[in-house]
């Protein structure tokens, strides 16, 4: 009688700890899943880590926007590698018409994971949700320049500043 | 008609004497370039990179505007502002009133034309955020949203502007705009969003990379006007300042003592 008891005790020990094991598998296997938002495409899909950690990123992205946030506004920094401008250029997609597709549309990298999270972000009701107009409207001034001060936009041009800005211009 | 016709008449002898002293101007303003470009250039490349340390009270951006030099009818600064700060991306709401729609709109430079009813001499001059040294929005903003930035730029730190607008009211030169709608579009240098006050910063956006230039006094320079010099008001030897000393100028209600980073001449 004892023993029988025991078997069945142990049994279904046994089938709790295996259920156990099957929730936790199931969990990794759903964590792992959760990572899957970086589409293909954007210049971010091509880059083994992003910024910090992976890892670190997931957790605590948010922390470093928004100490960026205020490093910019009040010390004019905006070079740095935190900053919101860099995810939206680094994981935008473009469109079949070429066209940036806006970060927080569903199913782009941002929207995805915080609709995923039931996060709501509201960085994007102020902030640009494609890369445009990243720094000054050079195009616009060169032009100004060199229609009424053309030594001067001679100097700018040939300043090796001014390649290099053009090129590493997302941030 | 008649009217007319001799403005028309006028005109053109004036506009070829403009045409010679403008050519003649441009050619004293090309030697001058070259014979200060060694210097240019070694001050743009020294400065010419993003900022990578906090803005300090080493510099006091500010400007002085010239309103015998600022032509009636010539909006070139504030086109250049709206283009350059993303405000012509601005749309009016459907239902809105397109006159009600052209008051509320945020602008960060208005052209201001003043008449002495005595004399009937008229003035003409841009308007903007006078970067006040005592700013009166920094006082009565409830949230500290409103600050002025060690560099002496007076701003508002949008997020955590609640949109009260006090400090409209408070402002003597009526330079700030709220933001009453959503807004669609809007650049990565210039945020933007519904609920919050914005002003004039002074193109912040370039002086962070390096760029010593407004995109209002580019603008008027590349018009042939040169009304608006800016530059740093603690550099003794530097272009705002020389020009501050060799032109009589003042500020706009001096008389509240809040020192302006921007001063206007023959006004």
């Amino acid at each position: 009688m004892l023993s029988s008891i025991l078997t069945r005790i142990t049994a279904r020990g046994g089938r709790i700890a295996f259920g156990l094991a099957g929730a936790l598998l199931a969990l990794a296997v759903q964590a792992e899943d959760v990572g899957g938002y970086v589409l293909q495409g954007s210049k971010a899909a091509e880059l083994d880590s992003c910024v910090e950690d992976t890892r670190v990123m997931r957790r605590r992205h948010f922390e470093l926007i928004k100490h960026q946030r205020d490093v910019t506004v009040y010390g004019g920094i905006r070079s740095t590698k935190h900053s919101l401008s860099g995810c939206v250029s680094c994981h935008v997609v473009h469109g079949p018409d070429g066209q940036p597709v806006p970060i927080h549309d569903d199913g782009q990298f941002c929207e995805a994971c915080h609709a995923y999270a039931a996060v709501h972000m509201n960085c994007f009701d102020c902030h640009a949700t494609v890369p445009v107009g990243e720094a000054w409207n050079r195009a616009q001034s060169a032009a100004h320049v060199s229609k009424h001060r053309a030594a001067l936009a001679q100097v700018a041009d040939e300043s090796p500043h001014a390649v290099s800005r053009e090129e590493d211009s997302p941030r | 008609m008649n009217e007319n016709t001799n403005a028309t008449e006028q005109r053109v002898p004036d506009g070829l004497a403009d045409a010679g002293r403008r050519s003649f101007l441009g050619s004293a303003a090309g030697i001058g370039a070259a014979a200060v470009a060694p210097g240019v250039v070694l001050h743009t490349v020294a400065n010419a990179a993003p900022r990578t340390t906090p803005v300090d009270d080493s510099h006091r951006w500010g400007m002085l505007v010239d309103t015998a030099k600022c032509a009636e009818g010539c909006s070139a600064c504030v086109d250049a502002c709206e283009v350059e700060n993303g405000l012509d991306l601005q749309d009016m709401p459907e239902d809105a009133d397109p006159i009600k729609w052209e008051n509320q709109r945020a602008t960060w430079i208005r052209k201001v034309k003043l008449q002495d009813n005595q004399s009937g001499r008229v003035t003409n001059l841009p308007l903007m955020c006078q970067h006040c040294e005592h700013p009166p929005c920094v006082d009565v903003c409830p949230t500290g949203a409103s600050f002025k930035r060690a560099d002496g730029i007076v701003m508002v730190d949008r997020h955590i502007c609640i949109g009260c607008r006090y400090c409209m009211m408070a402002c003597p030169y009526k330079a700030r705009s709220f933001i009453h709608e959503v807004v669609e579009r809007k650049l990565t240098r210039a945020p933007r969003g519904k609920g919050c006050v914005e002003s004039c910063n002074l193109c912040a956006h370039r002086l962070d990379d390096g760029e010593i230039s407004t995109a209002c006094a580019d603008a008027c320079a590349a018009e042939g006007h040169q009304a608006i010099i800016f530059g740093d008001l603690k550099d003794p030897n530097g272009p705002l300042r020389k020009a501050l000393g060799e032109t009589s100028n003042r500020q706009i209600r001096q008389d509240l003592g809040l020192n302006t980073g921007v001063r206007y001449a023959n006004l």
